[in-house]
């Protein structure tokens, strides 16, 4: 399946955020797990995730640091949520709730009506 | 240099993250942490794919591949991080020593060359003085020039031997220009005047070199520094004008004529302050401009290729070719000399790793075209000097003609053989900066023997 432009852009915020308030973490975790969460349908261009964590940082949400890895001996740069990333977060989760909700229940009731829709389509006249 | 077709089989990961990296470097969009980064994330992504039986050149290109377009990458970078291409400007490694012995030895040099403008006339010979034109058109090089050289003194740690070179060089130049005798013939004092700063620039690139100019990597190094410098300098001219026009404005506004003050103070002593100013600013963020004088020689080198062929054919096509008057000689020279520039520049800014494009192309077209008018012009002033005798300008022409027609052929010959894969470029890059000693050889002779000939 192929996501939008759009949709990937403007999921990729709190996911990110999501992630990283995990625990802190690395950028080539982070692609590994939005891999995992999406089942590999959501496939981004690792490049494109720097740029998108340096702008979270700008913003004061993320805050980064180096540091030497244990299991390779090189050095990585690791990012954590700050307060305010918390905060966004949330805002985040909430406007992603109130458009889950919304859609889950257009659906289910595109669904409903399409059962009774079915089951009236078999009653003989 | 030929591969070896057995070793380009061989797969080196190293060397294939090191251009990798090389690519990114480029960009100034991009600082060394951000590369470091994104290789991190390479390799870990390579290891995770070795793991999984892939070899070292599969998991390298799937790796790389993951990571994406480097270009559409690097511009995502742009975006977030603007402000870098511009602060990297001024502000690039500077950092926390900003208000260090650098800075304050640039501020103190520039106000000694602003002051130095100004000291004649503690003398009495100021700018409105009879006679102040000529002294101060063929000493304005030795006001300025001096002070850029001493920065690189400073720069480079020559110590007091830089010293003495500098000053003594100066001191000679400023005793030869101001005291022949000759001088009251106009003409070879205007000759002088052209080629002493060629001679004293030269002088700036010995102390920019650090080493006496013994390497190649210097004096191409100083060659590009020259293009930039002329960039640098023209854009703080533009500024300091747009400036000085709105100071003469406001001052108006409020019934204040500052006329006088901007000629014999602001314009003078700015113009020469800012000779080490442009000097630092190409010094302190080589990177930055970098990127723009080559797309500068790339755009020029072929509209001048195309301007010298059409006036090429139209001299040949209408005969006007052989009886070249005073005037289109001096213009044609001129001309000739800022091709030269262009082709030095554009030598100096290509990367000699690279293959033969079609730029090269153009550029030997360029230096071909060049040639051809050259030769018109030899042959237009050997017309002049066997009709109407040796004079002083004829003489410095023909020396001029001569000089350029060497290197040219030169530049004419070395293209060739790189074009047709007979040499590197690196030949024509050794031949650029072994022949810079010659025009200043020119410039000298111009200076010192001809006030003595003529």
């Amino acid at each position: 399946m192929n996501l939008s432009k759009d949709l990937m852009a403007a999921s990729s915020t709190p996911l990110v955020l999501g992630i990283i308030a995990e625990g802190e973490t690395y950028g080539y975790e982070i692609v590994k797990r939005v891999e995992q969460l999406s089942g590999g349908a959501l496939n981004w261009t690792d490049g494109m995730l720097y740029p998108l964590l340096h702008r979270l940082e700008q913003q004061g949400v993320l805050e980064s640091r180096w540091r030497v890895a244990s299991d390779t001996g090189r050095k990585r740069k690791y990012y954590g949520i700050t307060e305010l990333g918390r905060k966004t977060l949330h805002e985040q989760q909430q406007q992603w709730q109130v458009i889950n909700d919304a859609l889950n229940r257009i659906w289910h009731e595109m669904t409903v009506n399409l059962q009774r829709s079915d089951t009236n389509g078999c009653q003989p006249a | 240099m030929v591969a070896n077709p057995l070793n380009s089989q061989e797969f080196d990961v190293e060397v294939k993250v090191a251009e990798w990296r090389a690519h990114l470097v480029r960009h100034a969009a991009l600082n060394e942490h951000d590369i470091d980064e994104l290789e991190s994330h390479l390799r870990d992504q390579m290891d995770a794919l070795q793991e999984q039986g892939l070899r070292d050149d599969e998991a390298f290109l799937i790796a790389a591949k993951r990571v994406g377009d480097l270009d559409e990458v690097t511009r995502e970078y742009a975006e977030v991080h603007s402000g870098r291409l511009w602060q990297n400007l001024v502000f690039g490694d500077v950092g926390a020593s900003f208000f260090g012995r650098e800075l304050v030895t640039v501020l103190l040099l520039a106000v000694c060359a602003a002051i130095a403008i100004k000291l004649p006339a503690l003398f009495g010979l100021h700018f409105e003085s009879e006679g102040a034109d000529w002294f101060y058109a063929r000493n304005i090089t030795l006001f300025s020039l001096p002070f850029l050289a001493l920065y690189f003194v400073v720069q480079r740690q020559l110590g007091t031997k830089g010293l003495l070179f500098v000053g003594g060089t100066v001191a000679l130049a400023a005793l030869l220009i101001n005291s022949y005798p000759n001088f009251a013939s106009t003409t070879t004092m205007t000759l002088a005047m052209i080629h002493l700063p060629i001679a004293i620039w030269f002088m700036v690139g010995i102390t920019y070199s650090g080493d006496w100019w013994r390497s190649h990597a210097k004096r191409m190094d100083f060659v590009r520094f020259s293009g930039e410098f002329l960039i640098y300098y023209v854009l703080i001219a533009i500024g300091g004008g747009v400036l000085t026009a709105f100071t003469l404005g406001m001052f108006n506004f409020i019934g204040i004529d500052i006329e006088w003050q901007v000629q014999n103070w602001i314009i003078p002593c700015g113009a020469m302050g800012a000779v080490v100013v442009a000097g630092w600013l190409v010094e302190a963020k080589q990177g930055a401009i970098e990127n723009m004088a080559p797309v500068l020689a790339r755009v020029f080198t072929p509209l001048f290729t195309l301007m010298l062929s059409v006036f090429l054919v139209t001299m040949l096509a209408t005969g006007r070719g052989f009886d070249m008057q005073r005037e289109v000689l001096i213009g044609l020279d001129l001309m000739l000399v800022v091709v030269l520039g262009l082709v030095l520049y554009a030598v100096s800014s290509r990367d000699p790793n690279k293959p033969v494009s079609l730029f090269d192309k153009l550029q030997l077209l360029l230096v071909v075209a060049a040639l051809l008018v050259d030769v018109l012009a030899l042959i237009a002033i050997a017309g002049r000097i066997f009709e109407m005798g040796f004079t002083a300008n004829r003489v410095a022409a023909l020396g001029e003609n001569l000089v350029l027609l060497v290197s040219l052929s030169g530049y004419a010959w070395h293209y060739w053989s790189f074009i047709r894969g007979n040499a590197g470029f690196t030949r024509l890059e050794r031949w650029q900066t072994n022949y810079i000693p010659v025009y200043v050889i020119w410039a000298l002779v111009v200076v010192i023997a001809f006030p003595l000939i003529f």
